[in-house]
């Protein structure tokens, strides 16, 4: 295979964002270690949002929502793990757990079904019926967890102690960046898997052309909620993730500036493209830190150099470095 | 419960649902004839609080500030329109969305830097102080009622205005074919900012008059954009009925819920049990309304043609 543009600077957004990390220890500033990893996480919950909204052309404005739950599940394990004491669900009890990788699959799951019962009402409508929808529901799940006081409410939920991993001390800043970056890694090879796969093909004909898909024989919606929930499952994940590097979690995790920031890192990096949220997630927590210790006001600047991309820049900076997307 | 309580709950309802009835209008006056999804409707709701809040407390008139939230969003509206969203219009909603999600963070922190964290106070004038008295009993604040009263004005005048004026019929013309009547030779670019700077003011207006009942911060008008679109969600977008209607059920369903779900629950649970989880289901409760009106309209109760 010959390496086109893009691979390269795939390749390079990559080592870029592994070098972060190692030149940060050696200049003794482990402050940006923690900054990678936030890079790695907020791009990897992009990944998710950019398999429906960059493929499948579903705008979510409530990608918070699954982002949210993913660190919920975190804290809320986390939390009766350190009490003590079961989960009681009525019926049946379930203990806390502090094991990353049970932790992360109760995460993927129960966002997964999050995304299929919203996804499922969602996927009905289209255009900006869609993103407002999904934005509602997303602030749905922003009251319940505000007015729900077993969980901290809108205080919040700590998490005294990170989560583990097995064989590995995660509290090590480095280590917990690695396994977020290897999870980032995952995701982008299972993106650019659906990507080119049957299913993918599918899925961009539908935002394509969706009468064409229909007429040979495809339904449409099928596809895209399956997207969609695949889409939520990866953002949930990125959540617990999330959770587990501040040790807390709270309502504003779910909250739509949160699903606002997740669209921002996909049109920043380039819609749809592979490492799009990669390099967006690199540029936005970069902009935040260095505008962020010159002024308070950082968002009013953010905000205009947001208007400025929207209406002059298009394609993204991964457009931008390797070119307009070919298709084909 | 005694009746009063329940009438004053209804009242509450109604007034919410009126506010809501005022941002809805412009939101999707803005989409039927413009095609642009405004997420910086709920700062021109801000701007309207903030100008009627300072020009009250320099002049010690509400009405003076009442006013100037009107020229003020309007204003700001129409600078808006002309400055960024007119080039949004040919583009995709995922533009329309971000541009406009930066529109908010450059108000709400503009708005921050001008006039600091501290939030501001208005104080009901003294011509609506005070209360009068309901059947059965109880008693309502008069500036609640006068809310309402200016909601169904509003509402009675964007009818007028739409189905009577030459600007309302030009508005509709723009609604159904916008190529054709840029051809008939009437200037589309300036009947764009006309309708956005109307949406804009109906926006200030809800804001300085709910800016008298809570406090006046920045942030203040996020919430209520979000129950704006839920409200043109169920009621189509595009439609000025549907927002009407959309709205008072949203603000029925949404008092009503707070009011009575606590109460119902604590018929067979714990009271203080039953409180807490009437009160996260019923902060639920409007999105439940939502889905369920799209399981069966998909594009809500009065969807317009389009």
């Amino acid at each position: 295979m010959t390496m086109n543009r893009e691979t390269i600077v795939n390749i390079s957004l990559a080592l870029l964002l592994l070098a972060i990390p190692l030149i940060a220890l050696q200049l003794n500033s482990p402050f940006y270690v923690t900054l990678a990893t936030r890079m790695a996480i907020l791009a990897l919950a992009a990944v998710g949002l950019n398999l429906a909204l960059g493929l499948g052309g579903m705008v979510s404005f409530g990608h918070a929502a699954y982002f949210g739950v993913g660190g919920y599940v975190a804290g809320i394990l986390a939390h009766h793990a350190f009490s003590g004491l079961p989960l009681d669900f009525g019926l049946f009890q379930v203990p806390g757990t502090n094991m990353m990788p049970i932790i992360w699959v109760v995460a993927i799951l129960v966002s997964g079904l999050l995304a299929l019962f919203i996804g499922a009402i969602s996927i009905r409508t289209s255009g900006v019926y869609f993103i407002m929808i999904t934005l509602a529901f997303a602030q749905m799940t922003y009251y319940f967890a505000n007015s729900w006081p077993a969980y901290g409410g809108e205080d919040g939920l700590s998490i005294f102690v990170r989560n583990q991993f097995p064989g590995v001390n995660t509290l090590r800043p480095l280590t917990y960046f690695f396994i977020c970056y290897a999870i980032l890694l995952a995701a982008l090879v299972l993106f650019a898997a659906i990507r080119d796969s049957r299913f993918g093909a599918a899925l961009q004909a539908a935002r394509q052309n969706e009468v064409r898909v229909a007429t040979v024989g495809i339904n449409a919606n099928r596809i895209r909620l399956a997207a969609f929930v695949i889409s939520g499952m990866i953002t949930g994940l990125a959540g617990a993730l999330y959770a587990d590097l501040n040790r807390f979690v709270s309502p504003s995790m779910l909250s739509w500036h949160m699903s606002g920031e997740f669209i921002v890192l996909i049109i920043l990096g380039g819609v749809a493209r592979l490492y799009g949220p990669v390099a967006g997630a690199m540029l936005f927590v970069m902009f935040e830190f260095l505008l962020g210790g010159m002024t308070d006001r950082w968002q009013f600047f953010l905000g205009l150099v947001l208007l400025g991309v929207v209406l002059l820049a298009r394609g993204g900076l991964v457009g931008w470095l390797a070119g307009r997307a070919r298709h084909g | 419960m005694s009746i009063a309580l329940l009438l004053e709950q209804i009242l509450n309802g109604l007034q919410l649902g009126v506010m809501l009835f005022l941002m809805a209008a412009g939101l999707t006056l803005i989409f039927g004839v413009m095609g642009l999804i405004n997420l910086a409707h709920g700062s021109l709701y801000m701007v309207g609080a903030f100008a009627c809040a300072t020009v009250a407390a320099w002049t010690g008139s509400f009405w003076l500030g009442l006013v100037a939230s009107l020229v003020a969003a309007a204003a700001a509206g129409a600078i808006v329109e002309m400055t960024v969203i007119r080039r949004l219009y040919d583009r995709d909603h995922l533009d329309q969305v971000l541009a406009t999600f930066a529109l908010i963070l450059i108000f709400s922190e503009g708005t921050r830097w001008v006039f600091g964290s501290l939030p501001l106070y208005l104080n009901i004038p003294d011509l609506l102080r005070g209360t009068i008295p309901l059947p059965g009993g109880g008693r309502y604040q008069i500036y609640r009622i006068a809310i309402i009263a200016v909601g169904v004005a509003v509402a009675v005048g964007l009818w007028l205005l739409i189905a009577r004026t030459r600007l309302g019929m030009r508005i509709r013309a723009g609604e159904s074919d916008r190529e054709m009547i840029a051809a008939l030779g009437i200037d589309i670019r300036t009947l764009y900012t006309v309708v956005f700077a109307i949406g804009a003011a109906l926006a200030g207006l809800a804001g300085a008059m709910v800016g008298a009942l809570q406090s006046v911060q920045v942030g203040m008008g996020e919430p209520v954009l979000i129950l704006a679109f839920v409200v043109i969600v169920i009621g189509g977008i595009g439609s000025i009925k549907g927002a009407l209607v959309g709205a008072v059920l949203v603000g029925l369903i949404d008092t009503m819920g707070r009011f009575l779900l606590p109460r119902a629950f604590s018929v067979f649970m714990d009271p203080s049990e039953a409180s807490l989880i009437g009160s996260a289901i019923a902060s639920m409760l409007i999105y439940m309304f939502m889905a369920l009106v799209l399981a069966f309209r998909p594009r809500g109760l009065f969807a317009t043609a389009k």
